[in-house]
C-alpha cells in the first residue's frame, strides 16, 4: 500500500502532456470530445489551420463545466470554454472570468439574432417531444395536448435538478403557461411515466418501448434516419412553439492573452467547424456551413416559434421554477 | 539435548477482569511437576504467564538465572503445548515440526535431520507428509511434542495435553512424555485433570485454587488419604463424575 | 499490524476529511446553504430515503436467509458454482444497465406486460414508483446478501453438523440451534451493508421512482453540487445522510448477537447433509425462485447485448483500450482495497483481543463498522471536495485516475472486509499464540501462515472489490474524464449519443468481465493440494 500510490502517481506524471509553446486549452463537455463527437474533427482542422496544439479538457456536462471554471477561478488553465448554454451564461459572466470575444459576426444563423459580446453560439437546437410512430398514432400537436392528453400514453422526462433537457422542459412550460405552469405540471404528472436523472436514461427507456414519448430534441429523428435508416421516431411539432437551447463558447481573461483564443472563436463560427456540428453533435449549426445539411435535417420539425428566456431571467428564476416543478410533481 | 533449567515465579500477580491471581513457585532444573486444580482456577493462566502470552501486573519470572518477565514468547527458553491448535491446519506434519527449528522455514540439512529424528522419537515416522486433519487427536499431540523436542528449550509447559485422548492413548502418551523427560532432562510442568496421569508422570504436584497455589508437595502425598481437604474434594468430585 | 491498520485508517480519513475540508473552504464564504438544507423538503426526502432503504434491506435479507440456508444444505448440485458466480455479477453492473434489464421483464413493454395482455388482464402499468425501486434494490442486494450469508453458514465447523445429525436434530432444530445463531451474528453486518448501498442509491431511485416524490438524500446532495454550487448544503446533507445511517446501523447491531466462532481446527470433512424429500423440494423451489429472479434480468441484458455488433465492438480500439483501462484501475483499486481491509481487520482483532471484554475503544470501532460508513459519503462530494483542494496545484489534470482508484478502493472496502474479516479473525485466534511462541512474524508469517490460510477469502474479497471498482465514475465529474476512459464511461457515453445497441453490447461485455473475475478469484483462492 505504501508503495502502490507513489508508483501510480509517478506513472501518471510521465504520461501527462508536455507543455508546448503554441497551445490552446479548451474546456468542454464529454460528448463533444467523444470519438464520434465534433471534437476530433475540430481539433484536426484547427491544428492544421493554426499550426498549434489544441488540448481539450472535458468534464461531465455543461453544468460541471461552469462549476469547474468557477472553482478554478483565475488560476484555471482554460483559454476557451466551450459548451455552456444560455441558461448558464449569466452566472458564467458573473464570475468575471470571461473576456469579450471582440468579434462582430454577420453570418450567424441562430434564430432571434445574437447580441452577447462575451459568448458566441456554436450550435442550437429545439427541445421536442419525440415519439414512436409505431406506438403512437396521433401525437400531441401542442404542449396543451401533451398536458391534457390520455394519461395512458406516457412520456419519459428528465429531472430539471440534474439535467439540461429536464430544465429545458420546465422553461418551456413556463414560457407557455406562465403563472399557470404549476397547475399544468399537476396535470402532466399523470402522463409522466418516470423522471430520469439524465437524457441517456430517458432515451434508453424510450427506445426500449417503455413509453411512446420522450423529451428530447427536434434533431433526434435525424440520427435515426441517417445512422439507422429508420423514420420510426419522429418529433412532434407543437403549435405554441419550441423552447431553444443555444450552446456557446467564450474566452477567459487568461485566454485573451493567447492570440489563439480569438482565432479559435472565429474558426468556431466558420464552415470547417460548423460543417461538423449537425452529424456529430446532432444540433443545428449556429453559422453558415460550406455545404448543405443532410436532407434528413430538412425533414425535421420547423418550430412555429422559438421560445427562449433571457439568461438574466433564467438566472433570477431558475431556483423558484424548479421548486415549483418539484412541488407539483411530488404531490 | 539441552538440560533443564530451574524456574521461579516470584510474587507474580495477574488480574483478569474481577479475578486476581498471585503465584509463587520454585521448580528445580529437570524436575517434572503436575499441576491440578478446578476449572477456572488459573492453571492455564499460570502457564501463559510463564510462556509470555500474558503479562504479569507485578513480580518476576526467572528461568535459570535469567529474568524473562519482559521477553516476548519466542525469546523465552520455554515451549508450550496447548490443549488444541498446536498445529497449522494447512501445513503438513513435517513443516509444522520444522517450524520449531526455523520460524521462516528455511531449513538446513541438519534441521531436516533433527525434525525427522524427533518425529521418529514420538512415533510419527512415515506420517511427515500428512496434514493435521489427517491425524488422530493423539498423533496431533505427538507432533506438537516433536516440535517441542526440536526447539530444545529447557522448559516445557503442557496444558492438558492428553485431555482429548482415550485411556489407552493417554497411557501411551504419558509413557512417551516420561521417556522424553528422562532423555532430555527438560524441566516440565504439566496441567492435568487426571490423578492417574499426575501419579504416573510427576513426583511433585502443585494444586491451584482461585488463582493461588494452595498445596505443593509429593504427588502421592497430596493425592493420598492424608492429602489436603481441597485436593480431596476436587479429586473426589472429578472421580464421581 | 497495528501500524498498517493506523495507516489504513489515516488513508481513509485523509480521503474523506480532505473532501470535507475542501468543501468547507469553499463553503466558508457562505454558510447559509447549510441552514437552508434543513427545510420541510429535506424532511420528506430523508423520510423517503429511510423508508426505501429499510424496506429494500428487509426484502433483500429475509429471502436471502432462506436461499443461503438452502444453498448451504445442498453443497453440490449441478450449476451451484455457476449460480454463485452469477450472483456476484449485479455488483459490477452500472445501475442503468440493471434497470433496463429489469424493465425488459417487468416494464410496460416487458415480458410480464406481454403475459398480462395475452391473458386479457389489460395494460400492465409497469413498476414505476416505490415498487420498482424496491425490486431493483432487491435484484442488486439479494444475491449479495445470499453470498455473504452463505459464507457465514460455511464457517460453522463441520463437527457441528455431524453432531446435529448424530443427535437426530430435525431441520427445524438445526435451523434454530445451529444455523440461526450463526446467521444472527452475520445479519447485522450484511444488513448494514445493504442498507448503506440502498441509502446512496441514485440512478435507480430516479429512473424507476416515477418522479421527484421518490428522491433520496443522495439526489439532493448531487443537486446541491450542480446548478447552484452550494458546498455548505452538500456538507450539511451528507452529514444528515451519515447520521441517519449511523443510527440505522446502531439499531441493527442491537438486533444481532455477538458470537465467537469456534476457531478450532475442523476435523470432519464436508458434511453429508440430506434432509427429507419435502425439505429438499422446498429448498429446490427456493433456489430456483432466487435464481430466476436474479438471472432473468441478466438474461434480458444478455439478449439485448447479443443484438449489438459484438464482433465490431470487441475489436474496436476504443473498447479494447477502455477494457484495459477498466481492468487496470479495478486491479489497483482492488489491491488497495484488500490491503486496507486486511490492515483494518488485523488492527481491530488485535484491539479486541487486548481489551478482554472491556470497553471498545474509538479506534476499534472505527476500524470495524466505522470504516464502512465511507459508503454513504457520495463520490461527488469526495470528488468536488478534492477538486477544490487541488484546483490551484496544477495537479488536477493528472489526479482523476488516482481519485477513481482511491475512491473505488475505499468504497469496495466494506465488501472486501465482509469476505476477509471472519476468516482472518478465526485464523488469528487459532494461530496467534503459536506464532508468538515460535517467533513466526513479519514476512515469514505472511508467507507461511496467513497467505495459505487466507488466500481464499482474500481472493473473494479481491474479486468483489474488482467487480465493484469497474463501476462508479461520479467522483470525476469535475476533474475531467480524458484520462479515465473506462468501460462504464464508454457505455454511458454511447448511450448518451443514441448508440443504445453499442451500450447494450458493452453491458454484456462488462457482465462477462465480472464473471471472468469471479472465476479467476476462485481459481486463485483454491487451495493448492
Amino acid at each position: 500500500m505504501r508503495t502502490t500510490i507513489p508508483i501510480f502517481l509517478a506513472t501518471l506524471a510521465l504520461v501527462s502532456p508536455a507543455t508546448a509553446a503554441d497551445k490552446l486549452t479548451v474546456y468542454t463537455y464529454e460528448s463533444f470530445t467523444a470519438e464520434w463527437g465534433p471534437g476530433p474533427i475540430v481539433e484536426k482542422a484547427f491544428e492544421a489551420e493554426c499550426g498549434c496544439d489544441v488540448e481539450f479538457v472535458s468534464v461531465a456536462d455543461g453544468v460541471a463545466l461552469l462549476n469547474r471554471v468557477r472553482l478554478e477561478g483565475a488560476s484555471g488553465r482554460a483559454d476557451v470554454v466551450l459548451g455552456l448554454d444560455t441558461n448558464l451564461t449569466r452566472e458564467a459572466a458573473d464570475t468575471g472570468l470571461f473576456a469579450p470575444h471582440g468579434l462582430s459576426p454577420t453570418d450567424l444563423t441562430v434564430p432571434g439574432g445574437w447580441t452577447d459580446t462575451t459568448f458566441l453560439p456554436f450550435d442550437y437546437g429545439y427541445f421536442a417531444v419525440v415519439y414512436d410512430s409505431e406506438a403512437l398514432k396521433t401525437p400531441p400537436a401542442s404542449l396543451k395536448d401533451l398536458v391534457e392528453g390520455d394519461p395512458e400514453d406516457k412520456i419519459v422526462i428528465q429531472d430539471p435538478r440534474t439535467s439540461t433537457p429536464g430544465l429545458g422542459l420546465v422553461l418551456w412550460m413556463k414560457s407557455v403557461y406562465g403563472d399557470k405552469a404549476g397547475e399544468a405540471w399537476g396535470k402532466l404528472k399523470d402522463r409522466v411515466l418516470t423522471v430520469t436523472p439524465g437524457w441517456s436514461e430517458a432515451y434508453g427507456l424510450f427506445t426500449k418501448g417503455e413509453a411512446p414519448m420522450v423529451l428530447s430534441y427536434t434533431t433526434s429523428p435525424a440520427y435515426h434516419v441517417i445512422a439507422e435508416k429508420t423514420d420510426r421516431y419522429k418529433a412532434a411539432a407543437f403549435s405554441e412553439g419550441h423552447y431553444m437551447q443555444i450552446e456557446v463558447a467564450g474566452m477567459t481573461k487568461k485566454g485573451a492573452e493567447n492570440p489563439l483564443s480569438a482565432k479559435f472563436l472565429a474558426f468556431m463560427i466558420g464552415p470547417s467547424f460548423q460543417n461538423a456540428i449537425p452529424e456529430t453533435n446532432w444540433m443545428f449549426p449556429a453559422a453558415k456551413t460550406s455545404k448543405p445539411l443532410n436532407p434528413a435535417f430538412d425533414e425535421l420539425v420547423k418550430p412555429a416559434k422559438s421560445l427562449l428566456f433571457s439568461p438574466d431571467e433564467v438566472a433570477a428564476n431558475r431556483k423558484a421554477w424548479v421548486e415549483e416543478w418539484t412541488a407539483a410533481m411530488s404531490r | 539435548m539441552s538440560p533443564g533449567l530451574s524456574l521461579r515465579l516470584d510474587g507474580v500477580g495477574f488480574a483478569y477482569g474481577e479475578t486476581r491471581m498471585a503465584f509463587d513457585l520454585s521448580v528445580a532444573a529437570s524436575e517434572m511437576v503436575a499441576i491440578m486444580g478446578p476449572s477456572g482456577s488459573g492453571k492455564t493462566t499460570m502457564l501463559n504467564l510463564i510462556a509470555g502470552f500474558e503479562t504479569p501486573t507485578k513480580g518476576r519470572i526467572l528461568v535459570g538465572d535469567r529474568d524473562v518477565t519482559a521477553d516476548p514468547p519466542s525469546d523465552r527458553p520455554v515451549s508450550m503445548i496447548f490443549q488444541e491448535n498446536n498445529l497449522f491446519a494447512h501445513m503438513d506434519v513435517f513443516s509444522n515440526v520444522a517450524l520449531g527449528r526455523s520460524p521462516a522455514l528455511r531449513l538446513s540439512a541438519e534441521d531436516r535431520a533433527a525434525t525427522l529424528d524427533a518425529l521418529t522419537r514420538v512415533g510419527l515416522s512415515g506420517k511427515e507428509a500428512r496434514l493435521p486433519r489427517e491425524l488422530s487427536g493423539g498423533e496431533r499431540q505427538r507432533a506438537a511434542l516433536a516440535r517441542a523436542l526440536v526447539r530444545r528449550r529447557p522448559v516445557l509447559l503442557m496444558d492438558e495435553p492428553f485431555a482429548s485422548l482415550g485411556p489407552g492413548l493417554r497411557a501411551g502418551m504419558a509413557e512417551l512424555v516420561g521417556n522424553l523427560h528422562r532423555e532430555t532432562g527438560m524441566t516440565i510442568l504439566v496441567v492435568t485433570h487426571s490423578p492417574e496421569d499426575a501419579l504416573a508422570l510427576a513426583p511433585r504436584m502443585v494444586f491451584i485454587e482461585a488463582g493461588r497455589i494452595v498445596a505443593d508437595g509429593p504427588t502421592e502425598d497430596l493425592l493420598g488419604q492424608g492429602g489436603p481437604e481441597a485436593v480431596r474434594a476436587y479429586v473426589g468430585e472429578s472421580r464421581s463424575r | 499490524m497495528t501500524r498498517a491498520g493506523l495507516l489504513a485508517l489515516g488513508f481513509i480519513a485523509i480521503l474523506i476529511g480532505g473532501a470535507f475540508a475542501g468543501l468547507a473552504v469553499e463553503a466558508a464564504r457562505d454558510w447559509s446553504g447549510a441552514a437552508g438544507a434543513f427545510d420541510v423538503g429535506m424532511l420528506r426526502v430523508a423520510r423517503f430515503t429511510l423508508l426505501q432503504a429499510t424496506l429494500s434491506t428487509v426484502l433483500s435479507i429475509a429471502p436471502a436467509i432462506f436461499v443461503a440456508r438452502a444453498l448451504s444444505r445442498h453443497s453440490s448440485f449441478p450449476g451451484r458454482g455457476m449460480l454463485l458466480r452469477l450472483f456476484a455479477v449485479p455488483l459490477g453492473l452500472p445501475a442503468i444497465v440493471a434497470a433496463l434489464g429489469l424493465l425488459a421483464l417487468y416494464g410496460r413493454a416487458g415480458f410480464v406486460a406481454d403475459l398480462a395482455s395475452a391473458a386479457g388482464a389489460g395494460r400492465w402499468p409497469g413498476i414505476y414508483g416505490l415498487g420498482g425501486v424496491l425490486l431493483a434494490h432487491v435484484f442488486f442486494n439479494l444475491p449479495l446478501a445470499t453470498r455473504l450469508l452463505l459464507a457465514a453458514l460455511e464457517t460453522v465447523p463441520p463437527d457441528q453438523w455431524r453432531l446435529a445429525s448424530q443427535l437426530g436434530m430435525r431441520s427445524g432444530a438445526v435451523f434454530r440451534l445451529i444455523e440461526w445463531p450463526t446467521l444472527r451474528a452475520a445479519i447485522p453486518g450484511v444488513a448494514a451493508l445493504v442498507f448503506m448501498l440502498c441509502v446512496t442509491s441514485f440512478t435507480l431511485v430516479l429512473t424507476l421512482g416515477g418522479g421527484p416524490a421518490a428522491t433520496t438524500l443522495e439526489v439532493a446532495i448531487y443537486q446541491s453540487l450542480r446548478f447552484d454550487f452550494e458546498p455548505a448544503r452538500a456538507v450539511a446533507l451528507t452529514a444528515v445522510q451519515i447520521a441517519l445511517t449511523v443510527a440505522a446501523v446502531f439499531a441493527l447491531s442491537r438486533l444481532g448477537a455477538d458470537m465467537t466462532g469456534d476457531a478450532n481446527l475442523p476435523v470432519a470433512g464436508r458434511r453429508p447433509r440430506a434432509g427429507n424429500r419435502g425439505e429438499t423440494f422446498l429448498n429446490g423451489v427456493m433456489i430456483a425462485l432466487a435464481a430466476a429472479f436474479v438471472l432473468a434480468p441478466m438474461a434480458a441484458i444478455v439478449a439485448s447485448g447479443l443484438q449489438a455488433d459484438l464482433g465490431r465492438l470487441a475489436t474496436e480500439p476504443a473498447v479494447l483500450k477502455a477494457a484495459a483501462q477498466s481492468l487496470l484501475f479495478a486491479l489497483i483499486a482492488a489491491l488497495l482495497s484488500v490491503l486496507l481491509s486486511l490492515s483494518l481487520a488485523a488492527m481491530r482483532q488485535k484491539l479486541e483481543t487486548a481489551r478482554r471484554g472491556g470497553r471498545r475503544s474509538i479506534v476499534e470501532t472505527l476500524s470495524g463498522t466505522g470504516a464502512s460508513l465511507v459508503l454513504v459519503v457520495p463520490p461527488i462530494v469526495i470528488g468536488a471536495g478534492w477538486f477544490v483542494l487541488l484546483r490551484n496545484t496544477g495537479g488536477v489534470f493528472a489526479v482523476a485516475p488516482a481519485m477513481v482508484v482511491a475512491v473505488n478502493a475505499v468504497m469496495a472496502m466494506p465488501f472486501a472486509t465482509r469476505a476477509i474479516r471472519p476468516a482472518h479473525d478465526a485464523a488469528a485466534t487459532r494461530n496467534d499464540r503459536l506464532c508468538a511462541q515460535l517467533g513466526i512474524s513479519g514476512v515469514a508469517r505472511a508467507r507461511l501462515i496467513d497467505w495459505p490460510e487466507l488466500r481464499r477469502p482474500l481472493a473473494t474479497g479481491f474479486a468483489f472489490a474488482m467487480a465493484l471498482s469497474l463501476g462508479d465514475l461520479g467522483v470525476i465529474a469535475l476533474f475531467g474524464s480524458d484520462s479515465v476512459q473506462t468501460l462504464p464511461y464508454l457505455l454511458y457515453s454511447r448511450m448518451g449519443s443514441y448508440r443504445t445497441q453499442d451500450a447494450a453490447g458493452l453491458a454484456l461485455l462488462l457482465g462477462l468481465l465480472c464473471l471472468l473475475l469471479m472465476w479467476l478469484a476462485e481459481r486463485l483462492g483454491r487451495e493448492t493440494p
